[in-house]
């Protein structure tokens, strides 16, 4: 076998936060050509490792070695390490919307001729940037908030490939894509390893890191815990798990005492809903229902509409045009906000905590109790101390990890973050509960435990939907699944019975 | 836990809010000794106050405004059109002065319902429909008094609301008693509040400050608002402006802590869409914001009026700029979510001062708006760096 080559070696890197060791001698080794995943839990220190080398946080901030192409570097900020080849692509993408796609990719390294840049040239080469990922017949005049995000992706990494890239990070690229811009993206890495180009991928997904990495790297608690290579075939799902957290996970999805009752709490029929400012029809037609004490899983791809049949249902706060019948516990409703729709006894966990689920500046305290301020008020009134009670009691129960309530929100881990709005929408008493992406972005061991609460409630008698990208989580937790496909209900299942590939036929069809 | 560390644990804490105090105590200390004591002399103080008052009620509401992410341009010229109507129902109408202040009040908080209507129902940005109103009442204060320029309101009733003093009843050795009274009352009643506090945070099993620090708490705040008494005193007592006031910001201030409505100002300026979900009503609280924000503009006309004893054509003149920064010194934040109706009390107060000071020191104008727009820049500045140190 000939000599392994490594592109990039982090030697030894020690990184210090005040108070917090992030990184605690990190080495990270990465082959030429290769696509290498990095995984660990949140806060295992991936995204501060990556920035550590991207040079956000520049030389004398960090101890250790940087190796790259066989010498040290010490990069003083992000140009320099653009400058030696290194493109970072983060989650929350960086092209401004406004602008088409060929200046987003020429921005920042503008092609000029004299000192004025030269336009017809950047339109032409970024229509070839465009080719290198698969993008051949979009069109660099569209403006970027036109496309959607998979587009949006590619077209980062064409901007980053634009500048010459050798070596490209990938923080959690498919967190947001559904399963076909997913795919998408891995066979384009491949294509660009074919083409000499190292990728190193952030995931949480370790089944794509199980399709797509030729090795891994396991982050635990700022240190280094285990590398594995497809070569000798150590890559397992079982095996990184248990790197990740530290221990055997038995069992990731619960078991819950399955008791039968027949009283439907929520029922919609013929449910149809309408954009009233672009006219676009978003629901069509949509009927289902969910039991006391059952979990509905809906499943579905990204932008099939689960979002916005959560919305519609919750008192339509996007002022959709609606038709159809929604009954909550045998009544029927015509919410007029979400106030009303919290009254009748539905809640609704967002899926963008930071978003539209989660005030990040204010505390614990005012997060869990803003939703139902009534029950804390005599005449307008708060009642500060039956307040503190409250937010303490939630704290308690949910096992939210701050030194207090007072902490902010911006302070805690998504994790935790996710507990509060749990706990924010238990407080309002609901008895159908939807839950949005309910474990999205947070470790494997709060994922457990946001199950085995779900088990809780259904088994007090609480209605859950919940909407989820992650097959595997709604074949784990639900009881039945209905599959939601462009704004339509596709199919219902029952959970046993259940495998991903009829749920992905349903979801696509 | 000793009583230095609960100190500085507290100081810690509170070092954004205590800040504000401190730079106001700074600058009345600095300003006393360069002025030999002027400064702080019975009759300084309670001028400074007086002419502080119209534009610290606007103050006030502009901190809801901006907590809600908007910004208010108008209400200068609200004032100065609504201080000018109320000149006119006084002497042209004949109005009673309790009829007058209350028709002006309700005429501005319509106009805020009517800004709070385009910018929550028809989506206009705050900025270009304030900025709008600005011209627009600009126009209507110039239209009113156009046919007469300077309306002097000759009602003393009236003018007692800028110029007057509560009446003394009995003096001792020439110092104001009922000032002195209310003072001693505020004094009891603030430290009744502070035990039923405490006493209620017990009873649930709180944490509460220990014993000494809670006297010296209670010791320190009765001095001082026995000492700013003790110098209202020692002049006219207190005016009917600070009577406005101090109403003003203790209704505020209970809305804006205590009440499910604050509650919810809060939760808008922090995440609109978090709180549209979590069942607000984010139109109807931002129409009560605005509303409320163009009643306190008719209020300081009210006061304004009364001050001058006459409605002039350029009243409300760049108002909302003093309004604005003083919410700013105190505090709040562009971003949304955060800013005390208190803060902002002592940002204008900060604002004024400078002014004051400058003005006994002889200090050119020219560098006093120099002075003033460093103070500004420097106090964001304090604030945005004490709050980064936090996360």
């Amino acid at each position: 076998m000939a000599m392994k080559e490594y592109i990039l070696k982090m030697n030894n890197i020690t990184k210090v936060f005040p108070g917090v060791k992030a990184l605690d001698n990190v080495n990270f080794q990465v082959e030429n050509g290769e696509i290498h995943c990095l995984v660990g839990e949140n806060g295992a220190g991936k995204s501060t490792l990556m920035k550590v080398l991207s040079g956000v946080y520049p030389f004398g901030e960090y101890s250790g070695d940087i190796i790259l192409d066989g010498s040290v570097r010490k990069f003083a900020g992000i140009s320099d390490s653009e400058k030696a080849g290194i493109a970072i692509i983060y989650q929350e993408l960086a092209l401004v919307p406004e602008m088409t796609v060929y200046e987003n990719i020429y921005l920042g390294h503008e092609i000029k001729k004299g000192r004025l840049i030269d336009w017809n040239e950047t339109i032409l080469q970024a229509g070839e940037a465009l080719k290198k990922v698969r993008l051949n017949n979009l069109n660099p005049a569209t403006k970027v908030k036109d496309l959607g995000v998979g587009k949006r992706q590619l077209v980062e990494i064409a901007k980053a490939l634009s500048k010459n890239v050798k070596l490209l990070i990938l923080d959690e690229p498919t967190a947001a894509l559904n399963e076909d811009d997913s795919e998408n993206l891995l066979e384009l890495l491949r294509e660009l390893k074919e083409h000499g180009v190292t990728s190193i991928m952030i995931s949480h997904k370790i089944k794509e890191v199980i399709e797509i990495a030729d090795n891994v790297t396991v982050l635990r608690d700022g240190r280094t815990v285990a590398s594995m290579s497809a070569r000798d075939g150590g890559i397992l799902e079982g095996n990184i798990i248990k790197h990740m957290v530290g221990r055997e996970i038995e069992n990731i999805y619960p078991k819950r005492n399955v008791q039968k009752y027949e009283e439907k709490t929520l029922e919609v029929n013929n449910w149809n809903a309408c954009d009233s400012k672009t006219g676009r029809e978003i629901l069509k037609d949509m009927s289902f229902f969910v039991k006391k004490g059952e979990i509905v899983g809906i499943a579905g791809l990204m932008g099939a509409g689960r979002t916005e049949l959560a919305h519609s249902i919750f008192g339509n706060p996007d002022e959709y045009r609606i038709s159809g019948d929604l009954y909550v516990m045998g009544q029927k409703k015509h919410f007029r906000g979400p106030h009303e729709a919290i009254k009748a006894g539905v809640a609704y966990v967002t899926e963008d905590r930071k978003g539209n689920g989660l005030i990040l500046i204010s505390d614990i305290k005012t997060n869990i109790t803003i939703a139902n301020l009534k029950a804390l008020a005599k005449q307008g009134i708060v009642n500060e101390n039956e307040e503190v009670k409250t937010a303490n009691y939630y704290k308690g129960s949910l096992d939210i990890k701050a030194p207090s309530i007072e902490q902010k929100l911006e302070n805690l881990s998504g994790g935790n973050q996710q507990k509060v709005s749990l706990g924010k929408w238990l407080y309002v008493k609901p008895k159908v509960l939807i839950l949005d992406e309910p474990t999205r972005g947070i470790d494997v061991g709060a994922k457990y435990e946001i199950y085995t609460l779900m088990n809780r409630l259904v088994e007090d008698g609480m209605s859950i939907i919940m909407i989820s990208s992650e097959l595997p989580e709604i074949m784990g937790m639900s009881d039945r699944i209905y599959v939601v496909s462009d704004g339509r209900i596709t199919g219902e299942l029952p959970a046993e019975g259940a495998t991903q590939e009829k749920i992905m036929e349903m979801a696509t069809n | 836990m000793g009583i230095v560390n609960e100190a500085r644990d507290l100081i810690k804490k509170n070092i954004r809010e205590y800040g504000m105090y401190i730079a106001l105590v700074v600058i009345m200390l600095t300003f006393s000794m360069a002025t030999d004591g002027l400064f702080m002399s019975s009759r300084n103080i309670s001028n400074l106050i007086n002419q502080t008052g119209y534009i610290a009620v606007l103050a006030v509401g502009m901190t809801l405004i901006i907590v809600i992410r908007h910004i208010d341009l108008s209400v200068g010229y609200i004032a100065g059109f609504l201080g000018a109507i109320a000149a006119i129902l006084l002497t042209k109408y004949a109005m009673p002065v309790w009829i007058t202040i209350a028709v002006v009040l309700v005429l501005g908080a319509s106009i805020g319902i009517i800004i709070g209507f385009l910018v929550t129902k028809m989506s206009i940005p705050s900025f270009v429909v304030t900025l709008a109103g600005m011209q627009v009442f600009r126009g209507a204060l110039l239209r009113v008094t156009s046919s007469t320029g300077t309306i002097i309101v000759p009602n003393a009733d009236f003018n007692a609301i800028g110029n007057g003093y509560i009446p003394k009843l009995f003096s001792i050795n020439g110092v104001h008693g009922l000032t002195l009274v209310l003072g001693a009352a505020a004094i009891v009643l603030y430290i009744l509040a502070e035990f039923n506090n405490r006493n209620n945070k017990l009873k649930y099993g709180f944490e509460v400050l220990s014993n000494v620090m809670f006297t010296v708490k209670l010791l320190f705040v009765s001095l001082v608002i026995g000492y700013i008494t003790w110098i209202l005193a020692g002049y006219n007592g207190f005016s009917w402006t600070v009577v406005v006031v101090i109403i003003v910001v203790l209704v505020y201030n209970f809305i804006t802590e205590k009440t499910v409505l604050g509650r919810h100002i809060y939760a808008i300026g922090g995440n609109p869409d978090a709180a549209k979900l979590s069942g607000i009503n984010v139109n109807r609280v931002s129409m009560i914001v605005f509303s409320s924000m163009s009643m306190l503009a008719a209020l300081s006309g009210i006061l304004y009026t009364a001050r001058l004893q006459s409605a002039t054509t350029t009243a409300g003149l760049a108002f909302e700029l003093d309004a604005i920064a003083a919410a700013y010194v105190g505090g709040a934040s562009a971003a949304g979510g955060v800013g005390k109706v208190t803060g902002s009390i002592i940002g204008a107060f900060v604002m004024a001062s400078l002014t004051n000071g400058m003005n006994l020191m002889g200090v050119d104008i020219s560098y006093q708006y120099i002075i003033r727009g460093a103070v500004l820049v420097a106090a964001v500045i304090f604030d945005v760096k004490t709050r980064n140190k936090k996360a």
